[in-house]
């Protein structure tokens, strides 16, 4: 390991505690893949009445935000979008 | 005032048999009436790990199918006459007993032992069920691994969902030497990351190995592993012990050496 590794590279320690981290948030929110992929469907069922959506870019995710209350993370979706065309 | 305690992972393979026979026998020593009941029938272990193996004549199932009285089928220790163990069968399976079924017999025992501890099996299916049903409180044992502390997380809020009163940490196999170097997550991120209690640390030690070897509990002795159990038993019990030193060998010479240690 060169004196350069040391600073770029992530330790495993810490890459284990936030892939854990991220995973935990989903399943003690409970959702199973099935779940997220019925609510990821329904978005769109939602938005495509408006706007012309990309499904293939779309990208629906359960991960932590910083609560506003400032009680510590809670989980948040988090839904990226990308709108082809507005429909008038 | 008798306590119920389960010890239970989710995961295979962490050490709560282990836990089980080392914190068993170190309530004894400490001199409370203890008996350890093995509830993962069809695997039976904590009878080999005690090292009593050679005396089991009656079960778990023959006491709850009513074969014979609870007395019968607990065996007392060699080594301290206040602890008891009540073994599992070997040729059954989990549906030979149910929560119910353990509620009453460990409704029994409480009238003569201070703690009844409960060695659990893996996963989440009725062996599970049946050994938390009973349960006052709960011991969760993970290494510092990322499928042991998923499946540890998973364990903990069933056992919310039981409204277990006490839940408390255990994270076993600990590497200081890795957790130092950053491959492995330290005491601290286990507990951040599972947001319960720590009640003990116990170092991978080799020792546990050569006691599970000779069927004798290390627990109490001179060993690191022996250390983290006994503190384990004492915070058990309600005394405040402060945390060992699991890095083992820090003096000035020690130091010199891990300076020209290869990695």
């Amino acid at each position: 390991m060169s004196l350069l590794d040391i600073f770029k590279k992530k330790s495993s320690g810490s890459v284990a505690k936030d892939r854990l981290k991220l995973l935990l948030v989903s399943d003690r929110a409970s959702c199973s893949p099935e779940v997220m992929e019925m609510i990821k469907n329904d978005i769109i069922k939602v938005i495509a009445k408006y706007m012309e959506i990309d499904c293939e870019g779309l990208d629906i995710q359960i991960t932590t935000t910083e609560s506003d209350g400032g009680n510590g993370n809670v989980p948040a979706l988090v839904a990226n979008i990308p709108i082809k065309e507005v429909k008038h | 005032m008798s306590e119920v305690i389960v010890v239970t992972s989710g995961k295979g393979g962490v050490g709560k048999t282990t836990t089980s026979a080392n914190v068993g026998t170190g309530l004894a020593k400490l001199e409370y009436k203890v008996v350890l009941i093995d509830t993962d029938i069809g695997l039976r272990n904590l009878d080999v790990v005690m090292g009593l193996e050679n005396r089991i004549v009656y079960n778990l199932v023959d006491v709850v199918e009513g074969n014979c009285r609870a007395k019968q089928a607990m065996i007392k220790d060699k080594r301290y006459s206040n602890l008891y163990l009540l073994p599992s069968a070997q040729t059954r399976d989990k549906s030979s007993v149910t929560p119910e079924q353990m509620v009453k017999l460990v409704d029994e025992l409480r009238e003569e032992f201070d703690y009844i501890i409960l060695d659990c099996p893996a996963g989440i299916e009725q062996g599970f069920q049946n050994a938390i049903a009973a349960a006052d409180r709960a011991l969760v044992v993970t290494t510092p691994e990322v499928s042991a502390i998923r499946d540890a997380d998973r364990i903990i809020g069933l056992l919310d969902a039981k409204e277990i009163k006490k839940v408390d940490l255990i994270v076993n196999r600990l590497r200081m030497d890795m957790v130092k170097k950053g491959d492995m997550m330290s005491i601290e991120d286990v507990v951040d990351i599972l947001a319960i209690d720590l009640i003990g640390a116990v170092p991978d030690d080799e020792n546990i190995v050569i006691s599970t070897n000779q069927g004798e509990p290390l627990v109490g002795n001179s060993t690191l592993a022996g250390q983290a159990y006994m503190n384990i038993c004492k915070r058990i019990i309600g005394e405040e012990v402060p945390m060992l030193d699991l890095s083992g060998g820090t003096g000035f010479f020690s130091k010199i050496a891990g300076l020209f240690k290869k990695n």
